[in-house]
């Protein structure tokens, strides 16, 4: 691990009256399969702390939660003090509650077609006896009270299908707390802890104001935070320390007003980086094959970009940004408010595109979820393979069987799909498998712009890389290819230019040498705050 | 692209089919590899429990099941509920279920006899006619299930009771007898091979669909389409086309049962659709289990129909009450759909102990 310099100069200790922190985790580790995915991670919150957790993906975020929900186990050795006292390891699901420690995630865990009130108390309905009487005017007013303690307008008997999104998460933010709150009665001393993993990513900008603001109240309340965010400019706003985890272990607990974001950034990614030079470059020298002009979809806020015939086009950002729906969009797959696509010399309405249509046109979508939207797991290899392209082995209307197996078999063995037998059933493939398997199904039909969605998520190395090999062989062929993706390395990897999105709109354009892993992940971690700066470009 | 390092692709190696001797024995790549003895007894179970269901009645009762008169009548009688089944097939190949069938054929049965009997239609017309109401129904369950979205379940049961309503309207809740006995003829009168037409009827539509599901491309797709329907639709497919175009498959097929209803009994008894739903869905289940296992499939379909009635003939005759009918088809639906889940559950549990 490299030394730090901002780690030395900014770890804060609490000093003064030295309170006792209200969580603290030392020696925790945890594996997966010989991969450590926490290696002797430290951990402290201070009452009244709103603390920062960052890092990468796979950076072990995820799993630090999931050891304080009581999900995972950690290794032996570690230990964990809740309020000054000592909590025996591993916690059990649930056990959480009882410590104190309340979590809210980004699906928030609401019953939207239930009532702001049935929401409030699904916490204590699954407590006691399950006949007793609810009194619910009694029940109404005191969330009445709570909310208004809170400020925050909201109609118990609402149904949660109505609310705002904003208002979801903060419904959602109060029920945490009054869970805390009704645990800890009585014990003066202690102090309960609010886990926030991601719960600001679906929001407006508004939005995010008015739950910092709740955190802010949370916190007076003698609450802490853990505050588990992505976005650099949210963690500024609102933390007062941050932790910073890379590959599984702690590389920095900083204060946040002492810090840049470039020393953020520089912790997150592991090396400093040079400045970044955004320059917009002209890239309408090479043959247009696509051009999408002021696309306005969910989302997504009026984006402009093109693409070059035989070019690989990255779009990434953080969660929420939007980037993620522009292949469904460009696709027909899903609803587009305004905007042109050109493709192929032709124009056509966004909002008028057919999935049938756009493949017609020579357009093919790998979506990111194999399972749910790139096959039928249980029906066969061939048959899924084949599907798009039936009318081509027909004679009079009668499916040719041997040929279609025959074709599918050489296909799949073309494409080094293991076994290459059509016969087999397709969710018994390996990961790797399936997406050589579904790269076969739709470069059969020769697309001129494929558009992917998370290429190689749960794919094995070996396989990436044949993904990879292949992509390349058919963009010299020409093929366009646009990506969206959260994994730097893989954009780093393929992409010959990036589009950084933030809030909707396309923040950066990333090219040249500047394509690398880290300089995405860089931009990627600033893309709120170049949003709010240049909130006019898209 | 950009100069970066690639890795050659190892399909390169001499891997593809092209490799193979040519002219020589060896199988292209590994098909026929997946038959296996365990697929081929599945496959070929039904028709099992069918042969000893048979041979063990007619052991037990030779004078009375072992009959060629028997054997007519079960071959005979079970036409309408072929229909009724094969129709069931394409809604549920789908992704959609159709409760209205039966009442639908009831309906279609009285419209049929009052335009016939009471209307003075000429058959073919009343038949004609029919099934064009029929179709128009389908349509109306397409445009409320998939252009509004609501739930086939739910659709097709109003849609259904409104139908058994305007059954009891139409016929005045009356049974109308004396159709024409033309149709009555080429349903049961006429005999191909000692068999009443009607199921000769019965086994050329199953052919047809098993043709259909099985060798066109609509086939496949229907496939694709009631397994997955954002995997469809993002392969291009006209899904809410193929559902709609399956939901008036259905319906026809269940006028055609009406008619081959009117024409075995020669009248209709307004009510006579309620007892067929159960037995139309038990079959189709049953068939989805054999034949082609894990899919709604015509001739599996064909065989449960058959399967079904055998067995009740036989313990009728043996002298038990009517009511085991309903036990039977009640007790076939559940062990059908039940039946699949726990040989997926075992066989599952064996791969993991396999791979521990």
């Amino acid at each position: 691990m490299t030394p730090n310099s901002v780690v030395e100069r900014n770890t804060a200790r609490p000093t003064a009256s030295e309170p006792v922190p209200v969580l603290v985790v030392r020696g925790l580790s945890r594996a997966f399969g010989g991969v450590r995915a926490l290696d002797d991670v430290t951990l402290e919150v201070l009452p009244g702390e709103v603390h920062g957790l960052l890092g990468e993906n796979g950076s072990g975020k995820s799993t630090l939660i999931k050891v304080l929900a009581g999900y995972y186990a950690p290794e032996p050795g570690a230990e964990l003090q809740i309020n000054g006292r000592p909590v025996r390891l591993p916690l059990a699901p649930g056990n959480f509650r009882e410590l104190g420690l309340s979590f809210v995630h980004q699906q928030l865990g609401l019953v939207a077609e239930l009532s702001v009130l049935e929401n409030l108390l699904v916490g204590d309905l699954s407590k006691g006896g399950a006949i007793r009487r609810i009194s619910w005017a009694r029940e109404r007013r005191r969330a009445c009270e709570t909310f208004e303690r809170f400020g925050l307008d909201l109609d118990p008997s609402a149904s949660v299908l109505a609310l705002s999104p904003t208002d979801r998460a903060r419904l959602a933010i109060v029920r945490a707390v009054e869970e805390i709150r009704s645990t800890l009665e009585g014990d003066q001393a202690a102090r309960g802890l609010l886990v926030l993993d991601e719960p600001t990513v679906f929001l407006p900008r508004e939005g995010i104001e008015q739950l910092f603001a709740l955190v802010r109240d949370v916190v007076a309340d003698h609450a802490s935070v853990l505050f588990v965010s992505h976005d650099l400019e949210e963690v500024r706003t609102i933390t007062d320390r941050v932790t910073v985890l890379r590959d599984g272990r702690v590389c920095g607990t900083v204060v946040t007003a002492q810090t840049s974001n470039c020393e953020l950034v520089e912790l997150i990614v592991g090396r400093r980086l040079q400045e970044f030079h955004a320059e917009p470059r002209d890239l309408h020298d090479a043959a247009l094959a696509v051009e999408v002009r002021r696309l306005v979809a969910g989302r997504v806020h009026d984006v402009s970009f093109s693409a070059a015939r035989g070019e690989v086009l990255g779009v990434t950002g953080l969660i929420g940004s939007g980037f993620d729906d522009i292949p469904y969009l460009l696709f027909g797959a899903r609803a587009v408010i305004g905007g042109e696509l050109v493709f192929d010399g032709v124009r056509r309405e966004l909002s008028a595109i057919t999935p049938a249509q756009a493949l017609a046109a020579g357009i093919a979508l790998l979506p990111g979820d194999r399972q749910r939207l790139g096959s039928v797991g249980e029906l066969s290899v061939g048959d899924n393979v084949m599907l798009p392209v039936l009318d081509q082995h027909c004679s009079a209307g009668v499916l040719r069987r041997g040929a279609l197996h025959d074709v599918s078999a050489r296909l799949l063995a073309a494409y080094d799909v293991r076994p290459a037998d059509p016969h087999a059933t397709y969710h018994a493939l390996s990961g790797g498998n399936q997406q050589k398997a579904l790269l076969a199904k739709w470069f059969q039909t020769e697309p001129s712009l494929v558009l992917l969605h998370e290429p190689t998520q749960g794919v094995d190395v070996g396989a990436r890389q044949q993904i990879f090999a292949m992509l390349e062989q058919a963009v010299q062929r020409g093929l366009t290819v646009i990506c969206a993706s959260s994994d730097y390395e893989q954009l780093a990897r393929i992409c010959d230019r990036v589009l950084v999105f933030g809030r909707g709109r396309i923040v950066r354009q990333i090219s040249g040498d500047e394509v690398t892993k880290d300089r995405i992940a860089e931009q990627v971690y600033n893309s709120v705050a170049l949003a709010e700066s240049t909130p006019g470009e898209g | 692209m950009q100069t970066k390092p690639t890795t050659p692709l190892p399909t390169d190696e001499p891997h593809t089919i092209d490799q193979q001797p040519a002219g020589g024995e060896a199988p292209p790549v590994v098909r026929g590899s997946k038959v296996r003895a365990a697929d081929i007894g599945e496959r070929f179970a039904l028709i099992g429990a069918w042969v000893v269901v048979a041979v063990v009645f007619s052991l037990v009762l030779p004078n009375t099941f072992a009959t060629t008169a028997n054997l007519q009548n079960i071959f005979g009688s079970q036409a309408v509920l072929v229909l009724l089944g094969l129709a069931l097939v394409l809604p549920l190949t789908a992704g959609d279920f159709d409760l209205s069938v039966s009442f639908l054929m009831g309906f279609s049965a009285i419209l049929v006899a009052k335009l016939n009997v009471q209307d003075q239609w000429p058959i073919l017309l009343a038949i004609v006619a029919a099934v064009g109401v029929a179709a128009v129904v389908g349509a109306i369950n397409g445009a409320l299930i998939v252009g509004l979205g609501i739930d086939s379940f739910i659709v097709t049961l109003g849609v259904g009771t409104f139908l058994f309503g305007a059954t009891e309207w139409l016929s005045n809740s009356q049974t109308i007898s004396g159709v024409s006995t033309s149709l009555v003829n080429w349903t049961v009168t006429n005999r191909f091979l000692g068999i009443s037409m009607a199921f000769w009827y019965g086994v050329v539509i199953c052919a047809a669909m098993w043709f259909v599901l099985a060798y066109t491309p609509v086939g496949r797709r229907l496939l694709f389409v009631g397994r997955n329907r954002n995997v469809s639709r993002l392969t291009g497919l006209h899904v809410n086309r193929l559902r709609i175009g399956a939901l008036i498959g259905s319906s026809v097929l269940s006028a055609l049962a009406g008619v081959l209803y009117v024409g075995s009994q020669g009248g209709v008894d307004p009510s006579a659709g309620q007892a067929f739903l159960l037995p139309a869905f038990a079959s189709a289940y049953l068939g989805a289990t054999s034949i082609s296992p894990g899919r709604f499939n015509a001739w599996g379909t064909f065989i449960a129909v058959y399967f079904l009635v055998t067995g009740i003939t036989g313990l009728q005759l043996l002298g038990v009450a009517s009511f085991v009918q309903n036990l039977f088809y009640g007790a076939a639906l559940v062990v059908a759909v039940a039946l699949p889940r726990i040989v997926r559950r075992r066989a599952a549990g064996e791969e993991a102990a396999a791979g521990s």
